[in-house]
């Protein structure tokens, strides 16, 4: 791919890559039913999926291995959302 | 002099090609980009209203488990389909054929287990127009399922234009946008999976 700066992983990378969400994927699960982990338990389940969300970015779509301006873009997106997020939350009177 | 000349134009259409190729995915990253804005505005607003359940059927309805494998069935779809992605890449197309199909099954069964979902929770009282928190989670929910089901469609494209022979190795990239996008409706999914179902505030 002319796109590309870096070699894409291999079939097995893939796999290995697979395994691990789905493993990360089973530790929210269980987390999602302790109780007595409070707050904690929340801010747990979104740095996995936070964890998710960046691996398959960075793997799944090839996001480390292409050339930086898409990485750019895509975080404008999120970068984006925090901000209305946050606009909403403040037209709601949230604050 | 001939020879060369061929040369030039054949290095020149190669390198309009190759920049065709960098505008498509350029465009389809800005896109991906605003989609985050969209799916972000949506989940925002199901934030806010989840406690607006005016009586009705809230949160404790979900089925967890059953959402979980869904969650799981829509996680290794992005595996079979960064598999297709790479196999096509290597012009396997037999290899990239049976992955595509292996995707849009997975896709299918993941619209399947909303479908049965959503029907489990009007049965329960929770519809559009029950509360904020119904409107809010059926349209963040259904946007997402109408996603996926486009992509379903884009899959069964490519599936047909690889039984034709008309998806040569040289529009490989034809695949890489479709993963591109379905790899998006599996981190749209990700996000809505932690923050709609696992977390309960």
């Amino acid at each position: 791919m002319a796109t590309a700066t870096r070699a894409h992983p291999t079939t097995k990378t893939y796999w290995l890559i697979a395994a691990f969400l789905a493993a990360l994927t089973a530790i929210e699960i269980a987390i999602s039913y302790v109780e007595f982990l409070g707050p904690a338990q929340g801010v747990l389940l979104v740095a996995l999926a936070v964890v998710k969300f960046f691996t398959v970015v960075a793997v799944f779509m090839h996001l480390r291995y292409d050339v930086r301006g898409y990485r750019v873009l895509f975080l404008f997106g999120i970068f984006g959302t925090l901000v209305v997020f946050a606009a909403v939350l403040a037209a709601m009177q949230a604050f | 002099m001939a020879v060369a000349t061929d040369d030039v134009f054949e290095e020149y259409e190669e390198s309009t090609e190759d920049r065709l190729d960098r505008t498509r995915k350029t465009a389809m990253w800005i896109w991906l980009g605003s989609e985050v804005f969209f799916f972000g505005a949506m989940i925002s607003t199901f934030l806010l209203y989840r406690n607006s359940t005016n009586g009705g059927p809230g949160a404790e309805i979900f089925n967890i488990p059953f959402t979980s494998a869904s969650s799981f069935i829509l996680l290794m779809s992005s595996l079979t389909m960064v598999l297709a992605d790479s196999a096509f890449s290597r012009r396997d197309q037999r290899q990239g054929r049976i992955w595509l199909i292996g995707t849009a099954g997975l896709g299918l069964t993941f619209l399947a287990g909303q479908i049965f979902e959503f029907t489990e929770f009007v049965d329960q009282g929770l519809t559009l127009s029950t509360s904020p928190f119904g409107s809010a989670f059926y349209l963040l929910t259904g946007f997402h399922g109408a996603h996926v089901a486009i992509g379903v469609l884009m899959l069964a494209m490519l599936i047909a234009f690889s039984l034709q022979g008309r998806l040569s190795p040289d529009h490989g990239m034809n695949v890489e946008l479709v993963a591109l996008y379905w790899h998006f409706v599996d981190i749209v999914w990700i996000v809505i999976f932690t923050v709609v179902y696992l977390i309960q505030i």
